[in-house]
């Protein structure tokens, strides 16, 4: 009997799981499901303000128009493209990988790069081993002619 | 003294040779970039680069949904830029419908609204707000903003003469409708 409770329980309880999905999938798009993608734009008046946090009463239309275009049935790509066909590529949060905007995503790995080899070049110098006999300063090696010469002189006088 | 001393360190050629290729190919990136994304802009005084209008549904001018600024040379044409976030532009509004009431008839002055990054529903409130009676359009990616070199903001104001000239620009509201009317005779 117990056993019995245990497993009505869990029906009953996943049931519920399914009702309430549907009937988020079904009603009004939730806040979270319009700032999911609020998020991946910008406001397009306000400087450097992501759609989903912007307080102003534009910002709260255009978060508006996203719950009706999700309630319309329509899917995130075709949300964005709406606001970037409006207001330009600028209101993705994320450019686009194409045209001008690739230049954002091949140039910080390119001087990356770049600096990286730089780097590894300059530390394989560095620590590459010295020669075994240190080379003779050219001050040592006139110093060392000069007493040379000296000795060869006092042995003459000699 | 030895070869160790002489020896020159450094980047190789061939490294030195690949940055600097890589370099001069980011550097053409850029220019290229830049040259395509730059539009070009309206003086006072020059011809305004063409654009065109699509305007907003129930808006027309001479029985067509879209014009191109081409099309109305001959004529002063009056693009006012505005958006229903904007106040000043509420200020306004009333005395550019005036404008166009006196105008319209005529047929010598074109009085053109371009809303500035807005909301479909914004838009639609402003204009049924102030019984907005002359064509109006969006102005798609900001672009005829950027054509006409956009000052400080909105609402601004392009009078532009007959041959196409950009002739004066209003930044902010008009205090009254005798301040276009003004403006327009003066270009006239």
């Amino acid at each position: 009997m117990k056993r019995f409770l245990y497993i009505l329980a869990f029906l009953f309880l996943l049931g519920g799981l399914f009702t309430t999905n549907a009937l988020a999938q079904s009603g009004t798009p939730s806040d979270d499901e319009v700032n999911a993608i609020a998020r991946k734009l910008y406001c397009p008046v306000c400087e450097s303000t992501p759609l989903d946090v912007c307080p102003t009463q534009a910002c709260h239309e255009w978060r508006e128009l996203i719950r009706t275009m999700l309630a319309e049935g329509k899917t995130e790509a075709e949300i964005t493209q709406y606001f970037v066909d409006q207001y330009g590529a600028r209101v993705l949060a994320e450019p686009p990988k194409e045209g001008g905007f690739l230049l954002i995503y091949l140039l910080p790995p390119a001087v990356i790069l770049i600096g990286v080899i730089i780097l590894f070049r300059s530390l394989k110098e560095w620590t590459k081993p010295k020669a075994a006999v240190p080379a003779q300063s050219a001050a040592q090696v006139q110093k060392d002619d000069y007493v040379s010469r000296f000795e060869e002189e006092l042995k003459k006088q000699k | 003294m030895t070869e160790e001393t002489t020896k020159k360190r450094g980047v190789p050629l061939w490294a030195q040779i690949v940055i600097w290729a890589a370099l001069a190919g980011l550097l053409l990136l850029v220019a290229f970039g830049l040259k395509r994304a730059q539009n070009p802009m309206a003086e006072i005084g020059k011809p305004v680069p063409d654009f065109e209008l699509v305007f907003y549904e129930g808006y027309e001018y001479n029985g067509t949904a879209k014009v191109k600024l081409s099309d109305l040379r001959g004529k002063i044409v009056v693009v006012n830029i505005w958006a229903s976030w904007c106040k000043p532009c509420e200020q306004e509004a009333p005395d550019l419908e005036e404008a166009w009431q006196f105008y319209k008839d005529g047929g010598d002055v074109v009085l053109v609204g371009v809303d500035y990054v807005d909301t479909p529903k914004g838009a639609e409130g402003y204009l049924t707000k102030f019984d907005i009676t002359f064509p109006n359009a969006p102005d798609l990616k900001s672009n005829i903003s950027s054509i006409l070199n956009r000052q400080m903001g909105v609402p601004e104001t392009y009078f532009i003469d007959r041959e196409g000239i950009l002739r004066h620009v209003k930044v902010g509201p008009f205090m009254s409708v005798n301040e276009i009317k003004s403006v327009v005779e003066s270009i006239d």
